[in-house]
C-alpha cells in the first residue's frame, strides 16, 4: 500500500492560536503606528522645547522612524514567544500521558497505547466525525466457525455451537454422505497450507481468516487437512488417509465472491469442483432440480444474526468436460489484455448445476465495549461513519448490534442504490427529501451506501451527498476501497468537521492519514495502521477514554494555557503603554531588560505549566456525562471571545498596577527603578492569583509551581539586589522594607482580584455552564441531585447503561447476536435514564436538534 | 476496565527497585492521579472572603489616611514669582541671562508643628526624567570609574567636549539642578544638613572614590549646574540624588534636612538662587518642606484607595448575600 507523504497536521486549536495571534499582532502594529506618530508629534511640539533632552535641530529623515522602532521593541513582547515552548512542552506531555495510561493497556497482548503525533492531542477533544472500519476495529478479526445447516438441517441453533452439537457428530460419526460432503469442501476448498511443528501439531497458515476458521471447524469434526504436497492434498477422515489432487483454483475475486478448486479423488478418480462462496454468488447457479430454498432461509437468519455468511457447493465433473474446459482456462491464464476478466468468464462456465451442500455461519465477534464506547461517544456528540469493505448485510448487522444505528422503530435506516447515473441520483433525492423531513423527529436516522453508489454520487452529485453527509449523524459505506475512504474523510474535513478516523489495516492507512485525527488499531492485520496513525490503541474501547479524558483535558488546559500566555504578554505591554505616556511618549520601558525577560521565560511560565495537571471534573463524571465533550467540539473554552475576556481582563489589570503603583510611589518616591520593581510585583502577584483562581484542581505540584514561583521571585530580586554592579542593587532590600511596599502590593491584587472573583462566583452560580454543573454535582454532591429526587444519582445510571450490554463482553461466553435483539428496551431505558444530562440536545450544531427538542 | 487498571497497578508496582513511595507518587504523576484539592465557590466561601477583605482594607485605608494627614507638608511655587517684573514677558531671557541676579526670597509660614526631621525637596511638574532620550544618557561605568572606562557612547549627546570627554557625561548629569536655598526663621539661619541625602549604596558602588568631575559644563551649552572639580563624585550627593532618575513627570527630589522643629506659626525666610531653566518648557519649580510619617510623605491616595476597595468589598459581599437569600428561597418554593 503506497502511504504517501503524510502532511503535518495542524490542530483546530493551534488554528485558532495563530489567528488570535494574528489579531494581537494587528493590533500591535496599529498602537505602534499610533504611538509612533504621537510620539513625533510629541517630539516636536514638547520635547524640542526641553532643552534637557537635547534634541538636535536638524535630523536625518528617518530619524522619525526611531520613535515606532522603539514601540516596536516595547511591544513586540504583546505576542508571547514562549507560547511556542510552552505549549510543546505541554503537548509532549499529554502524548506521555497517554503512553503512560495503564487503563489504556490492551490487557490480552499487553500493548500499551501510544501516541505518535505528540501535537496533536487537543484535536482529540474537538472530533466532531469518526469514520471507522468496520472488521479487525470494532470487531475482533477472529473469525469462529458457529453454525451451518447442511441439506436443510440446522446445526448449532439449540448452542450457538455447531462444533458442540451432538447431532452434528452423529451425523458424522453415522458417516451421513452429505455431511462428508459438507466437510470435504470445509476442508479443501481453500487456499490454505497446513505445518506441521516438530510435536506433530498441524497448524494453518491462511490468508483468509474465513477460510482458516473453517478449515479449523473441519478439523474438529474429525476432517484433518494433514499435508499439502504439491498438488496432493492429504485428508484424515476418521483414521483414513484421503488424497486429492488439485487440479485447478478458481481464486476468490470480490466481483466472483466465490472461489472453487477442481480436484481429483485419488481413489476413484473422479472429479470434483467444490465451490464456496458468497449466497448471491452460489445460490443462483445451483442445479435446477434442487430446492434452495431452505439455503435461503439458512442465509437469511444467519445474517440477522450478523453471522457471516458461505454457500457450500460441489459439483461431480466428466473428465471431458474437465478437459475441454481446463484448455480455456490455460488460454485464459495466458492471456495478456483483460486477463481478468476473461478468467472470471472462463471460470464461470465450469461453476454451474452445482449441487448446493450447505451453509456455514461465521462469526466475526464484536470488541469488548464497543457499543458503550460508540453510545457514549454518540452521547458526546460524536457522529459515526462506518466504512467497510463488507457486504451491506454483514455491516448492517455489525452496526445495529453495537448500537450503531438502532432497529426499527426508533432508528431508520435509508437506502442510497443504484447502478446508474440516473438510480443513484434518484435515490439519493429520495433519502436527502426523507432526511430534511425526519430531522423534526426523534428519531435515529442513518444512511446506507455502497462503493459503486459512492463513486457515482462522489463523482456527479457531490453537493447533494455533502448536504447528506452534514444532516445524517450515522452512515454506512460498505464496499468501499481504499482510497473512496479517504476521499469520503476528504469530504467531511471540506465541510470544516473534524475528523478522526480509526482502523487496523494496510486498507485504512489513507484513511487513516487523510483524517485530522488517525487512529490505528494494533491488531490482527499487523502494524501497518497502526504505524502511520497518530495514536495507535489495542481496542476500539480505548477510543472513549483517549477522546473523553485526554482529548478533552488537552483542550482545556491547552485553552487556558495559551489565552494565559496572551494574558501575561498582553498584561506586561500594556503597563508599558501606559507608561509611554507619562514619559513623553518616548518610548522609554519602564522594567528593566532583566525583569522582562524573567518575567516572561520564568515568573509566569512555570505555574501555568502546572496546569497540565489541571482537571475541571474527574475522569468518571466526564466518563459519565459525556455531552460535556460538547464544550470542547465547539470551541468553547478557547475562541474570539474567550479571548476578548482575557485581554479585558490584562488590560484591566494593567490598569490597576500601573494606576496604583504611581499614585502609591508618587513623588519623592517615584524612583525609576522602585517604582518598575513595584509595577513588577503588582504583576507577579496578580498573575499567581489569577492561575489560582483558574485552577480548578490543585495537585501539590500546582501548589508549590504557583506559591514556589512567588517566593522565587523575590529570591531571585534579592541576589540581583545584592550584587553592586547590577541596576537593581539594593531596590528589592529597599522595598521590602518599606510598608508602603506591602501596602501597595496587597492593594493591587484586592483591587485586581476583587471584581474578577465576583464576576466568577457569579457566572459559576448564577450562570453556571454545564461544567459548573458538573462541579458542583461532583465536588459537593449537591444541587443536580437535589433538583429532584425521582432522578437516580450518577452512578447507578453508568450501571444501568453497563448491563445489558455488558453481555457481549467475555466472561459471558454469549455470542454477540443474543443481545442483539434483545436489547432494544434495554438500550431506551438507558436513553431515559441519561435524560436529565441530555441538555446540549438543544445547543447542538445542527438545526435539527433544535427542532427536535421543540418535539419534545 | 476498572478491574483491569487496579491489576495493572499491582503489576507495574512490585518489580521497581524505587522505595514504595516514590514509585507510588510516580504511578500516580503518570495516571495523573495525584490527590488534588478542589475548591468550590461556595456562597459563604465567597462572600466570606469578601466581608474579610473588606474588613480588613477599611481600617488599613483609615490608618494609612491618618498617616498621611499627619505629615506636615508646606508647598510653595516660586518659578514664577521669583522673576522680576521687567522680564514676565522674557522669563527664558532672563534665565539665560547670567549677568541677571537670580536671588529671591520667599516666605513660608508653618501652619503646624513640625517635627525634626524635616525634609526639603525640591519639585519639579512637567520634567520628563523619564524621556527615553534622557534616561539611556548617562554612562554608570564612568561614574565609578572614571576616565577609565571608555564606554561613554551611552552618554549621547553628552559624551564629549573639545575632543575630551565629560566625567560625568550625559544628559542627566549635565542637566544637574542647581537652585540654592537658604532658610531663616527669625534672624538665624536654620541649619539645613546636606549629607546623606542620597543612597548610601550609590554613594558607596555606583558613584567612584576617585572619580572627580572634568571638562563637566565646559561646552558652549550650559545644561545646570557646575561640579566642584575637586570633589569626588561620591561626595557629589546633589549629583548622585538627582541621577536617580524619577519614573514620572512630577517628581521630588530631597535638598537637605533641618534637623530642628519648627512651630506652628513660625515664619521662615527662604533665600534661595533661582538658577534652573524650567521656563523654556512650562515646568514648574516647588519647595516642599515635609515631615514623614511609616508610609513616607504626603499621599493620601493608598488610605482613599484602601478604603474604596474595602467597602466595595463590603458591596459586593452583601449584594452576594443578598442575592444568595433570594435565590435559596426562590429554589426551596420551586422544588418543594
Amino acid at each position: 500500500m503506497c502511504r504517501g507523504i503524510p502532511e503535518p497536521k495542524l490542530t483546530a486549536m493551534d488554528a485558532m492560536i495563530d489567528k488570535l495571534t494574528g489579531a494581537i499582532f494587528v493590533f500591535q502594529i496599529v498602537v505602534v503606528i499610533v504611538l509612533g506618530i504621537a510620539g513625533n508629534v510629541w517630539k516636536d511640539t514638547e520635547a524640542r522645547k526641553q532643552w534637557y533632552v537635547k534634541y538636535p535641530e536638524e535630523s536625518p529623515w528617518f530619524e522619525l522612524l526611531i520613535i515606532p522602532l522603539r514601540f516596536e521593541l516595547l511591544c513586540s513582547i504583546m505576542i508571547p514567544i514562549s507560547i511556542k515552548v510552552s505549549l510543546d512542552l505541554v503537548k509532549s506531555l499529554y502524548a506521555k500521558f497517554i503512553d503512560w495510561d495503564n487503563e489504556m493497556i490492551d490487557q490480552e497482548t499487553g500493548t500499551p497505547s501510544h501516541a505518535t503525533n505528540t501535537a496533536i492531542s487537543e484535536d482529540l477533544g474537538q472530533v466532531e466525525y469518526i469514520l471507522t472500519d468496520k472488521t479487525g476495529t470494532l470487531t475482533e478479526n477472529k473469525m469462529i466457525f458457529r453454525r451451518c445447516c447442511i441439506n436443510g438441517v440446522f446445526y448449532g441453533n439449540d448452542s450457538g455451537d455447531a462444533l458442540k452439537d451432538v447431532e452434528l457428530h452423529n451425523a458424522v460419526s453415522s458417516r451421513s454422505p452429505d455431511v462428508i460432503h459438507f466437510l470435504t469442501v470445509m476442508a479443501i476448498c481453500n487456499t490454505v497450507i497446513p505445518m506441521k511443528t516438530k510435536t506433530g501439531d498441524i497448524f494453518y497458515k491462511a490468508q483468509s481468516q474465513d477460510e482458516d476458521a473453517l478449515v479449523h471447524a473441519a478439523a474438529r469434526l474429525h476432517m484433518v487437512f494433514v499435508n499439502k504436497n504439491a498438488n496432493i492434498l492429504e485428508i484424515k477422515f476418521n483414521g483414513s488417509t484421503i488424497q486429492y489432487e488439485v487440479l485447478e483454483t478458481l481464486e476468490f475475486t470480490s466481483d466472483r465472491k466465490r472461489m472453487s478448486v477442481v480436484v481429483k479423488d485419488c481413489q476413484n478418480g473422479k472429479i470434483l469442483l467444490l465451490t464456496k462462496g458468497a449466497d448471491e454468488a452460489i445460490l443462483p447457479i445451483a442445479c435446477p432440480g434442487q430446492q434452495t430454498r431452505a439455503f435461503f432461509e439458512a442465509v437469511e437468519q444467519y445474517s440477522q444474526l450478523g453471522l457471516r455468511t458461505l454457500c457450500l457447493a460441489w459439483r461431480q465433473l466428466k473428465e471431458d468436460e474437465y478437459e475441454e474446459w481446463s484448455l480455456l482456462f490455460k488460454e485464459a491464464n495466458s492471456t495478456l489484455v483483460d486477463r481478468e476478466w476473461r478468467i472470471a468468464e472462463v471460470c464461470q462456465r465450469l461453476e454451474h448445476d452445482l449441487e448446493i451442500l450447505g451453509v456455514t455461519a461465521i462469526e466475526d465477534r464484536l470488541q469488548d465495549g464497543v457499543p458503550e464506547t460508540i453510545e457514549a461517544l454518540r452521547k458526546a456528540g460524536i457522529n459515526f461513519w462506518m466504512l467497510t469493505g463488507d457486504k451491506k448485510n454483514t455491516a448492517i448487522q455489525i452496526a445495529l448490534s453495537c448500537n450503531f444505528i438502532s432497529p426499527e422503530p426508533k432508528g431508520q435506516l435509508l437506502l442510497i442504490d443504484g447502478k446508474t447515473e440516473d438510480e443513484v441520483r434518484q435515490s439519493l433525492e429520495r433519502v436527502l427529501l426523507t432526511m430534511r423531513i425526519t430531522t423534526s423527529e426523534p428519531k435515529d436516522v442513518a444512511f446506507v451506501v455502497d462503493g459503486w453508489a459512492l463513486e457515482i454520487a462522489l463523482k456527479y452529485y457531490r453537493k447533494a451527498f455533502t448536504e447528506l453527509a452534514i444532516l445524517s449523524r450515522t452512515a454506512i459505506c460498505c464496499r468501499v476501497t481504499p482510497s473512496q475512504k479517504a476521499q469520503l474523510v476528504e469530504l467531511l474535513k471540506s465541510c470544516d468537521y473534524r475528523t478522526l478516523a480509526i482502523g487496523d489495516g494496510g486498507n485504512d492507512v489513507r484513511m487513516i492519514q487523510q483524517a485530522d485525527i488517525g487512529v490505528g488499531i494494533s491488531g490482527r492485520e499487523g502494524l501497518q495502521a497502526a504505524r502511520a496513525a497518530d495514536y495507535s490503541i489495542g481496542k476500539f474501547r480505548f477510543l472513549k477514554r483517549l477522546i473523553l479524558v485526554h482529548g478533552r483535558y488537552s483542550y482545556n488546559r491547552t485553552a487556558f494555557l495559551s489565552q494565559y500566555s496572551f494574558y501575561k504578554s498582553l498584561l506586561i505591554c500594556f503597563i508599558q503603554i501606559f507608561f509611554s505616556f507619562i514619559s513623553g511618549v518616548s518610548g522609554t520601558s519602564l522594567f528593566n531588560s532583566l525583569s522582562l525577560m524573567a518575567y516572561n521565560v520564568f515568573y509566569t511560565s512555570i505555574p501555568v505549566l502546572v496546569s497540565v495537571l489541571d482537571k475541571d471534573l474527574s475522569e468518571e463524571t466526564v466518563m459519565q456525562h459525556p455531552q460535556i465533550l460538547f464544550y470542547c467540539q465547539a470551541g468553547r473554552l478557547l475562541n474570539p471571545s474567550t479571548f476578548a475576556g482575557w485581554f479585558g481582563r490584562s488590560l484591566f489589570h494593567a490598569i490597576v498596577v500601573f494606576v496604583i503603583s504611581i499614585h502609591a510611589y508618587a513623588y519623592e518616591k517615584s524612583e525609576m527603578e522602585e517604582v518598575s520593581m513595584v509595577a513588577l510585583s503588582g504583576c507577579i502577584w496578580l498573575q499567581a492569583f489569577v492561575v489560582t483562581l483558574e485552577t480548578n484542581s490543585f495537585t501539590i505540584l500546582q501548589c508549590i509551581a504557583i506559591w514556589g514561583n512567588l517566593a522565587s521571585f523575590y529570591f531571585i530580586n534579592w541576589i540581583f539586589s545584592a550584587i553592586p554592579s547590577s541596576g537593581m542593587y539594593t531596590i528589592m532590600f529597599r522595598l521590602c522594607r518599606q510598608p508602603s511596599y506591602w501596602t501597595t502590593v496587597f492593594l493591587i491584587v484586592a483591587a485586581g482580584m476583587g471584581p474578577i472573583l465576583a464576576l466568577k462566583y457569579f457566572r459559576y452560580t448564577y450562570r453556571p455552564s454545564k461544567i459548573n454543573i458538573l462541579q458542583q454535582a461532583e465536588r459537593l454532591g449537591g444541587p443536580i441531585l437535589s433538583l429532584g429526587s425521582i432522578e437516580p444519582q450518577p452512578r447507578p445510571i453508568l450501571e444501568k447503561e453497563v448491563s445489558p450490554l455488558s453481555i457481549t463482553q467475555p466472561k459471558n461466553r454469549n455470542p454477540v447476536y443474543e443481545p442483539l435483539l434483545s436489547d432494544s428496551p434495554n438500550t431506551r431505558r438507558s436513553f431515559g435514564s441519561g435524560a436529565p444530562f441530555d441538555f446540549f440536545q438543544t445547543q447542538s450544531r445542527l438545526s435539527s436538534s433544535y427542532s427536535r427538542n421543540k418535539d419534545n | 476496565m476498572d478491574n483491569g487498571s487496579a491489576s495493572t497497578v499491582e503489576r507495574s508496582d512490585p518489580p521497581t527497585r524505587k522505595p514504595l513511595w516514590r514509585s507510588q507518587a510516580i504511578n500516580k504523576f503518570t495516571q495523573q492521579n495525584l490527590p488534588a484539592c478542589k475548591p468550590v465557590l461556595t456562597p459563604t466561601w465567597v462572600i466570606l472572603t469578601f466581608l474579610l477583605i473588606g474588613t480588613i482594607f477599611i481600617p488599613i485605608g483609615l490608618v494609612s489616611l491618618h498617616a498621611s494627614r499627619s505629615v506636615v507638608e508646606i508647598v510653595d511655587r516660586y518659578d514664577i514669582d521669583c522673576v522680576p517684573e521687567q522680564f514676565k514677558s522674557n522669563k527664558l531671557g532672563y534665565i539665560k541671562d547670567s549677568s541677571y541676579p537670580k536671588n529671591c526670597s520667599r516666605t513660608l509660614k508653618v501652619n503646624r508643628h513640625m517635627k525634626a526631621p524635616i525634609y526639603i525637596y525640591y519639585q519639579l511638574d512637567n520634567y520628563y526624567q523619564n524621556h527615553r532620550r534622557y534616561v539611556k544618557s548617562r554612562s554608570n561605568q564612568q561614574l565609578l570609574h572614571g576616565l577609565g572606562s571608555n564606554k561613554t557612547s551611552l552618554c549621547k549627546p553628552e559624551q564629549s567636549n573639545n575632543g575630551l570627554p565629560i566625567v560625568p557625561c550625559g544628559l542627566v548629569a549635565w542637566s544637574l539642578f542647581n537652585d540654592t536655598y537658604k532658610f531663616i526663621r527669625g534672624k538665624s539661619e536654620l541649619n539645613v544638613n546636606r549629607k546623606n541625602i542620597a543612597w548610601k549604596s550609590d554613594r558607596d558602588h555606583k558613584f567612584g572614590k576617585h572619580v572627580y568631575p572634568f571638562n563637566f559644563q565646559n561646552g558652549t551649552l550650559i545644561g545646570g549646574g557646575k561640579l566642584n572639580s575637586s570633589v569626588p563624585l561620591s561626595d557629589q550627593e546633589d549629583l548622585i540624588v538627582w541621577m536617580r532618575t524619577a519614573a514620572l513627570p512630577s517628581f521630588r527630589k530631597l535638598y537637605g534636612r533641618i534637623e530642628e522643629n519648627l512651630h506652628a506659626n513660625d515664619v521662615i525666610v527662604v533665600n534661595l538662587m533661582n538658577n534652573y531653566n524650567t521656563y523654556s518648557f512650562g515646568g514648574k519649580k516647588k519647595l516642599v518642606l515635609s515631615t514623614s510619617s511609616w508610609l513616607g510623605g504626603k499621599n493620601d491616595f493608598p488610605g482613599f484607595a484602601y478604603i474604596f476597595v474595602g467597602s466595595y468589598c463590603i458591596v459586593i459581599a452583601i449584594v452576594f448575600m443578598l442575592l444568595h437569600v433570594k435565590n435559596s428561597r426562590n429554589t426551596h418554593v420551586g422544588y418543594n
